[in-house]
């Protein structure tokens, strides 16, 4: 590979340190002992501390872990059938066109207009059932309906790059359909699979949009939380909050992507 | 002999099992697609013809009076205030997504020439805001852009803003966060393209005494059109909804499509309004991705 200019690299440093100004800078007044003021007053771990205590906050960092955990859960069964149905079966030229529209939708529509959709819906669907009241199963529907589309995606890409080869090798020798998606199709496809769950959970935790439309007053979620308080005002025990909920990002983007580079080998 | 048998991927079946098969992977998903994206999505569309009972419930009548709401019509005579707000998304939209491109070229570069090692190292810096949350990084300018930081006192010094005000609200930071909020967007899509660049066609185009923007125009952009292109899309579409960073950073007199939509379905309760701005945000998109395409294809055939 060629030297980089030192134009380039100069840019690129300060494209950096652009994107991690802000969040250096929270971690950093996250740890500041003065509360009022933006001045350092010294260190402590004090706003940590009174996190933990906040029953409050405690409840909102499960609620938003079980919405994650449950849509991811749902949406990763249902994307990975609809994934296996489309690329594995006959269908037409303009079935294939009209399925692929479908899993682009949630792609291409900001999620805005998605959210004011499923409002909609579900104040038409109040009328029949309670479960529709803006809550945590509002929610979880709404994470999954986008969720399915990126999942499918993923796995539909991991299934074409798989190919007919083996299926077809296993059913010369006589495997049944049964066999040939247990023993053959799954072990091939469980990397997509992973990767499409992984993004459908971070896809999960990044939402706002989404959840601030469903959210009743009893499924505060992290996102929710902060934004609510940062218009009543910055707070030290916000800046820890969010210091922590960005370490715990790095954890998992480290995590997947050692889980990534070992299947790769 | 009714059923026709066929082989399909060394599988002797006939047609009708094979589809019958296919449909029940696919119900699941679809069913479930259909009753929470496209019923729900073509209800908007039905919606924004609909009109607001007094209180905030919805009078089924077939009306185009929140379209005209819309482009200005009133009672009271026309205002633009709703014209702007839509043209100023889109170019907030715009401009944010070209700065990011911008940004993102030396970025990319720059990381494409690591080696291996530390590659993985700077992808990872740049996909760890990628999905850090949204509310949370645009909360992190807040505080970067307070009064009693150096920045704000280096622009009150300037006379750019009063002594012991912070750079917020305003439009500076509106662009401050949407760039910092959408780079990371650009950055890898754009990333996967610059690593598998072939080298050779730039240097066949130096050989050739190309000037150095001719150099990129002709011999490194087209080959970076693929992960361009999706980047500009993971860009545009969502900074044209955006919400959380114009309310934040913003305040209230800058504000775009994606906050007058909130408006509508929370505080105001006007659902077939509300509705009718989707529409106009969803055709906005759609035009512009459209534009990009055709420019894009251009470019390509450049």
């Amino acid at each position: 590979m060629k030297a980089t200019h030192p134009v380039i690299t100069s840019l690129a440093t300060m494209t950096m340190g652009f994107l991690y100004l802000p969040l250096f800078g929270v971690a950093i007044y996250s740890v500041n002992s003065a509360e009022k003021s933006l001045l350092w007053e010294g260190f402590t771990f004090n706003w940590y501390l009174q996190l933990f205590e906040n029953e409050w906050i405690i409840q909102t960092a499960w609620n938003t872990l079980k919405l994650a955990l449950v849509s991811t859960v749902i949406a990763t069964i249902l994307g990975t059938l609809v994934a296996i149905g489309i690329n594995r079966f006959p269908w037409s030229r303009k079935a294939n066109a009209f399925l692929d529209v479908l899993l682009h939708i949630p792609v291409v529509t900001p999620d805005i207009i998605m959210a004011g959709a499923l409002v909609v819906a579900f104040g038409a669907l109040r009328a029949f059932s309670d479960v529709f009241e803006p809550g945590m199963v509002n929610m979880i529907i709404g994470h999954i309906t986008f969720q399915i589309a990126f999942v499918a995606l993923v796995v539909r890409s991991r299934l074409a790059s798989i190919g007919h080869d083996v299926e077809e090798a296993a059913r010369d020798l006589f495997a049944s359909n049964w066999y040939v998606m247990r023993r053959i199709m799954l072990p091939l496809m469980l990397p997509g699979v992973v990767a499409g769950a992984m993004l459908a959970f971070t896809l999960s935790l990044d939402d706002f949009v989404l959840s601030f439309f469903t959210s009743g007053p009893d499924s505060q979620t992290l996102p929710l939380y902060i934004y609510a308080a940062v218009r009543k005002g910055v707070t030290p025990e916000i800046h820890a909050l969010s210091t922590l909920v960005v370490l715990i990002t790095v954890v998992l983007v480290v995590g997947a992507e050692r889980l990534g580079r070992k299947k790769e080998i | 002999m009714g059923k026709k048998l066929i082989i399909w991927h060394g599988d002797l079946t006939s047609r009708r099992a094979l589809i019958q098969r296919g449909l029940t992977f696919l119900s699941g998903g679809m069913l479930w697609l259909m009753l929470f994206l496209v019923i729900p999505s073509l209800v908007l569309v039905a919606l924004s013809f609909a009109s607001r009972g007094s209180y905030g419930e919805v009078i089924w009548n077939f009306t185009v009076e929140n379209y005209e709401r819309l482009m200005g019509f009133s009672a009271f005579g026309w205002t633009p205030d709703y014209l702007y707000i839509l043209g100023r998304s889109v170019v907030v939209a715009f401009l944010t997504t070209l700065i990011s491109v911008i940004l993102a070229f030396p970025l990319s570069f720059f990381i494409a020439s690591r080696p291996p090692r530390t590659r993985y190292l700077w992808l990872t810096l740049v996909i760890v805001p990628f999905w850090t949350n949204m509310v949370i990084r645009a909360y992190a300018w807040f505080l970067i852009l307070a009064p009693e930081l150096p920045f704000a006192k280096l622009a009150a010094t300037l006379g750019l803003v009063p002594e012991g005000a912070a750079l917020y609200p305003s439009v500076f930071a509106v662009y401050l966060g949407m760039v910092s909020m959408f780079l990371p967007f650009v950055v890898l899509p754009l990333y996967s393209s610059v690593e598998r660049l072939d080298w050779s066609l730039v240097e066949a185009a130096q050989d050739l005494y190309s000037s150095r923007s001719r150099v990129f125009f002709k011999a490194i952009l087209p080959q970076t059109m693929p992960g361009l292109s999706v980047g500009v899309v993971l860009t545009f579409v969502p900074a044209m909804g955006t919400f959380v960073v114009p309310d934040l950073l913003g305040g209230a007199k800058y504000m775009l499509v994606g906050n007058l939509i909130q408006q509508q379905f929370g505080a105001s309760r006007d659902w077939p309004f509300g509705a009718a701005v989707s529409m106009a945000l969803m055709v906005l998109t759609m035009i512009s991705l459209q534009l990009y395409r055709r420019r894009g294809e251009e470019i390509e055939l450049l």
